[in-house]
């Protein structure tokens, strides 16, 4: 090792670069599993030993995983799942079926879809034969012959559980249920859902068959752990070709961890979400900016990225309208201050800017009609109005009643970043009566 | 048969001669024989005490075997019953039974019935024809199957009481005493049975009663027949050779099939109509090809004698051949004891057989004749199948392979003439036009009948073998075109999960026994706590099966009672009383509404368990309906549980009113359990007429109390010894989940009884029990405990059943706590339960100040709104609607409160 490290101690700095980008990306768009889940060792010895006992001693069983998104649900089973693979007696063994509430979105495809993943025999390449009835039958039928001690155990693993409970009659949950509380085949049914009252979704029936084992996925994270985790999502694995370079790079990110403006920021983001996902994607941010000319995070690119994360999407929006476009949306604001709240329509705003016009006496935004109109469409467009609903289609364009979609505080934050902002605009924006 | 309504032959039923005796009581007279006669042709079949016959059962394919012992009518003559004696075939004796018999049965053999729970009482109108039953000694062995069911003979050898086989007495099964033959109307009585051979070769329009044995020497001896035919002096040489070429080419033709299984010959087909083109009788194919062919052959044979005028109406019927009267002329020669049976023959029109004719002699059509006349003996089967009385000392061993082809061969021919007598039926006045388009359809019905057969054919010989088997059940009304290089519908694919490599382990030690057995998958030795429900189940199901009658039984309960398992434990139990004669066979179905996708699929589920047949759910409630409401003899009791019977529920209620409305037909013999959840389901989603065939038997499971609950665990544990004691109370108690007593019992031992308690209280649901209880047991495992002791059934009672609301309160990050004060805030101002994002969102940035925290933007805001929305903390509308989508909380207030003052 020692010897490897000295011999590929002077790789080139750009080679050392790449290959940084590449663990790290790999790291951040979870290609790479970690280790081992982190904060999360309970929940992984339970989820553990119980897909074993299905696998090694046949018992069925049900479970739900349920957490917030971005809590590593997935991850942990994936985890779980590399691990037990490791064992013969599990691999040789235990058959798998994914699926996913967003693809399966009724029993029908979602039939097709297990038949499909057991290769049962009605599968003809990757066709499934028969109606849905039928394939019901079949599976049932399969499911109901195979029993305890000779055949494979199933592992069925529905993402997005929630959706599968909006099927119809929930019959394909009933019917895993079912299987999983009868000496049929031995199945795991495991469920991954964010929703936390997902058992109130199940009918009765349904849920009376579930083994109401919940894993939750609720960690409460205290800062200095969510800085370990930082700490440790960019450090260089020890075995990085480039010894010297891993080092070098394991400081710097040492360094900038204690560095209180990035302490701040990462504070910031603390706060406003726990999850690794949105961690990942500030960190990603950051690796991006990491170049040959500049092989480390810098607090400064944390920062950027930061800002960047956190920037308001419609203020960027408003940013790139015309003036007059921003004149409506100041009179739609003033029409919202004064009647607190309550929709309008073209010709009230059109007012409102003629009013504005007037007291400036200044023909400069003197627009026609149909360039208001067209402005106002616009706007419509970028659904920064909307209109109220039910009253849309029959009523005249220029009356259809509207509603402004962002906030005061967003339109005066626009109107400082916007270029060359006039300033009577700016005045009469934070007055009506300017 | 597959299609059953297409090919319905109606028949008519008329009594011969005088009655007998009549009875004054019962206001009865009794018959010697009744006249059967085919819509649409001419025959007449006659049947006669002491005749053994097929009678109409659930399945089309194996009607019933029976020997009529009495013949009666009600005065009226609307009424016409028969007493007979039943046969059982192998198929209606249960499988477990059939070990008794120690070897593999026959497939034709059937069993004289001596059990005495069966009416023995039929419709005559049921009877289907007289068939032939042959009785072999003990020891005897069967003469050699062919591989086809091709021959109507069954045979019998013992005697079967519903317990045991016995030796039969030839006696019981021996035929009647020969009665002189009588003749029928529409026939004058013609010839005596010691008619002439010689006359009755020439005779035109009687035809003798094709003696089986006879006929079967005949199959043997075709040169010998052909010899006769030449010394009848009619055209030798031709006979001669085409005799040869048919043999020839028939055994050919038919090698072929067998090879292929179901593949067709399209060339003989095509060719076959080239032989004949009348569309009008083309259309009855083959078969019918073949009848006048052999009509043809007639003619040829009787050349002068029929001429052959064209202008002749195309009528066409059944008629015997030539050649049969030659066999015919044999068999009186051998002259072993003949019974004539007369039977008039219009005359054959002959002006379509005319025509193909030159083709025929042409040698060049040799594959056209082919299949015409491979097998001129088996022709005549169907007509022997209708016509022949039984005959008993058919006992002449087939011996060579011919034969069997030829048997074979018969087998189709009957078939396809059974289409055809359908067919005939439909159009027996010749202006029916369905009949005279010379319809695809027809054709390619033909195709399916003979493509079923060939189907049959090999399934017969290779059982077991993966055959397109639902082909031989489901109507069809497009012919399947396949090409051959599409992949084939897997149809009779076994449903199948692979078997491990690897075998399962066995539980090692105390806890893993335990939680085996504490899995609701384990079938318990008994059922605790539900013994007052088992009784009344099983008295009520026992009553019904030994009366033979019907009824219905409504079940309720919440899930996890025990409902279906304490059902499935009477049917086990009843299912061993059956085997030890104690009551009845019966037949157990179950379905489940959960298990179907659409509530009609019960009859395809019901239908498929009850005959193995596949249907459209149409087509099986039909013949669910015929099944159950047809007074069909020698029925067993069924019992059918539907579980979640609420699944059942259509808009017009058709499927509960037919399941409900079934038991209550005569003769149905149909008991139904039915299972859901609410009480009062009858009264809330019935309509009347359901609710009132549904009955008032009704039971209803109770949850079970913490004792049950307690019982239940210790039944399934039996002796061991994985819980402390009280750990079991605790989980059978009814504690509330606020703080209880129970830590206080932690330390002394023997404390551990309330969980049972809380689930008690909770649902009465034993799964949930059970589960409990075996996460208890890997709670213990992980703490390396040796017991399960109170604290680790705590533990898995509070998993199970702790809210994760305020933990996940708890868990959110700052801001997303802030939030939620928000939202508590905007709502305390408005006064209301339900404000905008934007609402709130003002509230977030005032508390933002107040806490000291940097405020965040609307986009950070409305992300952060979306994440409690996806855990389900708040209730939000779409998210296009953007900062005007309205807020709602999924906990309640203090909740939200509670959780974040503890922080």
């Amino acid at each position: 090792m020692s010897k490897r490290k000295l011999k590929n101690a002077h790789l080139p700095i750009g080679e050392c670069v790449s290959q940084v980008h590449q663990i790290l990306r790999e790291r951040f768009c979870r290609h790479q599993l970690p280790e081992r889940p982190a904060g999360l060792e309970a929940q992984h010895k339970h989820l553990e030993e119980l897909l074993k006992r299905t696998a090694v001693h046949g018992e069925s069983n049900s479970v739900l995983i349920v957490g917030p998104r971005g809590a590593g649900k997935t991850t942990l089973l994936r985890c779980v799942l590399r691990e037990l693979s490791k064992e013969t007696e599990v691999q040789k063994n235990l058959l798998q079926v994914h699926l996913n509430g967003l693809l399966q979105t009724d029993d029908r495809v979602a039939l097709k879809e297990i038949t499909r993943q057991l290769h049962l025999e009605n599968v003809v390449g990757d066709k499934v034969f028969g109606s849905f009835a039928e394939n019901l039958a079949f599976l049932l039928e399969a499911l109901k012959k195979g029993d305890r001690s000779s055949s494979r155990p199933v592992l069925f693993v529905l993402d997005e559980f929630d959706l599968f409970a909006h099927h119809k009659n929930q019959t394909l949950l009933y019917n895993l249920f079912d299987v999983s509380q009868a000496a049929q085949t031995p199945i795991a049914v495991v469920g991954i859902s964010c929703r936390l009252d997902v058992l109130e979704l199940l009918e009765k029936r349904v849920k009376s068959r579930f083994s109401h084992r919940q894993i939750h996925l609720l960690s409460s994270l205290t800062f200095p752990q969510y800085l370990d985790r930082v700490r440790a999502q960019l450090r260089l694995p020890d075995d990085f070709p480039d010894g010297s370079f891993a080092e070098e790079w394991n400081a710097s990110v040492k360094s900038l961890c204690e560095d209180g403006s990035v302490d701040e920021v990462l504070r910031r983001h603390f706060h406003s979400s726990t999850d690794f996902r949105s961690m990942h994607a500030l960190l990603m941010l950051c690796l991006s900016r990491v170049s040959v000319a500049k092989p480390a995070i810098r607090p400064a690119d944390l920062l950027d990225a930061s800002r960047l994360c956190s920037a308001d999407t419609k203020v960027n929006m408003l940013r790139g309208l015309s003036v007059l476009e921003l004149c409506l949306i100041i009179a739609m604001k003033h029409l919202n201050d004064v009647y607190r709240g309550e929709p309008f329509n073209l010709q009230m705003v059109h007012n409102e800017f003629k009013k504005f016009l007037q007291r400036k006496s200044n023909s400069m935004y003197n627009f026609e009609h149909p360039v208001v109109m067209k402005a106002f469409e616009h706007l419509q467009q970028l659904e920064l109005i909307r209109p109220v609903d039910g009253s849309s289609a029959k009523t005249q364009r220029e009356y259809q009643l509207m509603r402004l979609m962002l906030d005061h505080s967003q339109i005066m934050e626009a109107l400082q970043k916007y270029p060359q902002c006039p300033t009577d605009i700016k005045q009469w924006a934070a007055s009506a009566f300017a | 048969m597959k299609s059953f309504g297409r090919l319905r032959v109606r028949r008519f039923y008329t009594w011969r001669g005088n009655p007998l005796s009549s009875n004054r009581k019962l206001r009865t007279h009794e018959y010697e024989s009744l006249a059967i006669r085919v819509d649409g042709l001419p025959r007449t079949t006659v049947i006669r005490t002491g005749q053994h016959i097929l009678i109409e059962g659930d399945d089309d394919d194996n009607p019933f075997a029976a020997k009529v012992v009495r013949l009666f009518g009600d005065e009226s003559g609307q009424q016409k019953k028969a007493v007979v004696q039943w046969y059982v075939r192998v198929s209606e004796v249960p499988p477990s039974k059939l070990k008794l018999l120690g070897r593999d049965p026959h497939p034709r053999e059937i069993f004289f019935y001596q059990g005495g729970n069966c009416d023995d009482e039929v419709n005559a109108e049921s009877i289907i024809r007289p068939v032939q039953v042959k009785h072999l000694d003990a020891d005897a062995s069967f003469p050699p199957s062919d591989d086809g069911d091709d021959d109507e003979t069954l045979y019998v050898k013992l005697a079967w009481d519903s317990k045991v086989f016995r030796i039969l007495d030839s006696a019981l099964v021996a035929s009647p005493p020969r009665h002189p033959n009588p003749s029928l109307p529409p026939s004058p009585p013609r010839s005596p049975p010691a008619a002439t051979p010689a006359s009755r070769t020439s005779s035109r329009c009687t035809l003798p009663t094709p003696d089986p044995t006879v006929l079967r020497r005949a199959a043997l001896g075709e040169v010998r027949r052909s010899r006769a035919a030449a010394s009848a002096g009619k055209n030798p040489a031709a006979m001669e050779a085409l005799h040869s070429e048919t043999k020839l080419s028939a055994s050919k033709c038919l090698s072929a099939k067998r090879r292929h299984g179901t593949e067709r010959t399209p060339g003989v087909r095509k060719k076959l109509q080239l032989c004949s083109p009348e569309k009008t009788v083309m259309v009855r194919e083959d078969a019918l090809t073949q009848l006048l062919d052999e009509e043809l052959e007639k003619e040829r044979t009787l050349a002068k004698r029929v001429p052959s005028s064209p202008a002749r109406s195309p009528t066409l019927t059944h008629r015997l051949t030539p050649l049969r009267r030659t066999n015919k002329s044999l068999a009186a020669q051998d002259a072993v004891s003949l019974k004539p049976f007369v039977i008039t023959c219009r005359k054959v029109p002959l002006s379509e057989v005319e025509s193909p004719t030159p083709t025929r002699d042409n040698s060049s059509s040799r594959a056209a004749t082919t299949p015409c006349t491979k097998e001129p003996k088996p022709v005549r089967e169907p007509a022997l199948g209708d016509l022949a009385e039984e005959e008993a000392k058919n006992s002449s061993p087939p011996r060579s392979s011919k034969r069997k082809s030829a048997l074979k061969v018969s087998y189709r021919i009957r078939k396809q003439l059974n289409l055809m007598d359908g067919q005939q039926d439909l159009n027996s006045d010749e202006d029916d036009e369905d009949e005279f388009v010379p319809s695809k359809e027809l054709q390619s019905s033909s195709e399916e009948e003979e493509a079923e057969v060939v189907v049959k054919k090999s399934r017969v010989s290779s059982a077991g073998s993966r055959t397109p088997r639902s082909s031989t059940r489901t109507p069809r009304k497009t012919p399947r075109k396949n090409a051959p290089g599409t992949p084939r519908t897997p149809r009779n694919a076994t449903p199948s999960i692979p078997s491990r490599s690897l075998p399962a382990r066995r539980p090692a030690n105390v806890l893993e026994e335990a939680r085996t057995r504490l899995h609701v998958s384990s079938v318990p030795e008994s059922l605790p706590c539900r013994e007052q429900e088992f009784q009344d189940i099983y008295s009520f199901v026992e009553s019904k099966i030994t009366d033979g009658t019907g009824g219905c039984m409504y079940i309720s309960g919440v899930p996890g009672t025990g409902k279906t398992a304490t059902v499935h434990e009477v049917m086990r139990c009843l299912q061993h009383a059956a085997d030890t004669d104690e009551i009845p066979p019966f037949h157990f179905i179950e379905i489940n509404g959960m298990k179907m996708t659409d509530p009609h699929q019960a009859y395809v589920q019901i239908l498929q368990k009850l005959t193995g047949q596949k249907a459209t759910a149409d087509h099986a409630a039909a013949l669910l309906e015929k099944r159950f409401s047809n007074p069909a003899p020698r029925k067993e009791t069924t019992v059918l549980l539907v579980d979640e019977l609420d699944l059942l529920w259509t808009r017009k209620q058709n499927v509960m009113y037919n399941l409900f409305n079934w038991p209550t037909c005569r003769h149905a013999r149909l008991v139904v359990l039915t299972i859901a959840n609410t009480m009062d389901l009858p009264e809330r989603v019935m309509i009347n007429r359901v609710a009132s065939r549904l009955g008032l038997t009704r039971m209803s499971f109770q949850p079970y109390t913490f004792r049950q609950l307690q019982q239940i665990i210790t039944s399934r544990l039996n002796k061991v010894k994985a819980f402390e004691e009280d750990a079991l109370q605790l989980v059978s108690r009814k504690v509330k989940p606020a703080p209880s007593p129970v830590p206080q019992l932690l330390p002394c031992v023997g404390s551990l009884s309330s969980l049972l308690r809380q689930v008690a209280a909770l649902s009465g649901d034993a799964r949930r029990c059970l589960d409990i209880c075996r996460r208890a047991t890997e709670i213990c495992e992980l703490s390396a405990a040796g017991l399960v002791g109170m604290s680790h059934v705590m533990e898995a009672l509070d998993e199970m059943f702790s809210s994760a609301y305020i933990t996940a309160i708890k868990c959110a990050s700052t801001q997303e706590q802030l939030f939620l004060r928000a939202v508590i805030a905007e709502f305390r101002r408005l006064g209301l339960e339900e404000a905008t994002f934007q609402q709130v969102f003002v509230q977030h940035q005032a508390l933002c100040r107040v806490e000291g925290l940097q405020p965040v933007g609307v986009s950070e805001g409305l992300a952060m709104c979306q994440r409690l929305g996806g855990c389900r903390l708040l209730l939000l509308e779409s998210s296009r609607l953007g900062v005007l989508q309205r807020v709602r909380l999924n906990v309640s207030q203090d909740d939200v409160l509670y959780a974040l003052k503890a922080d």
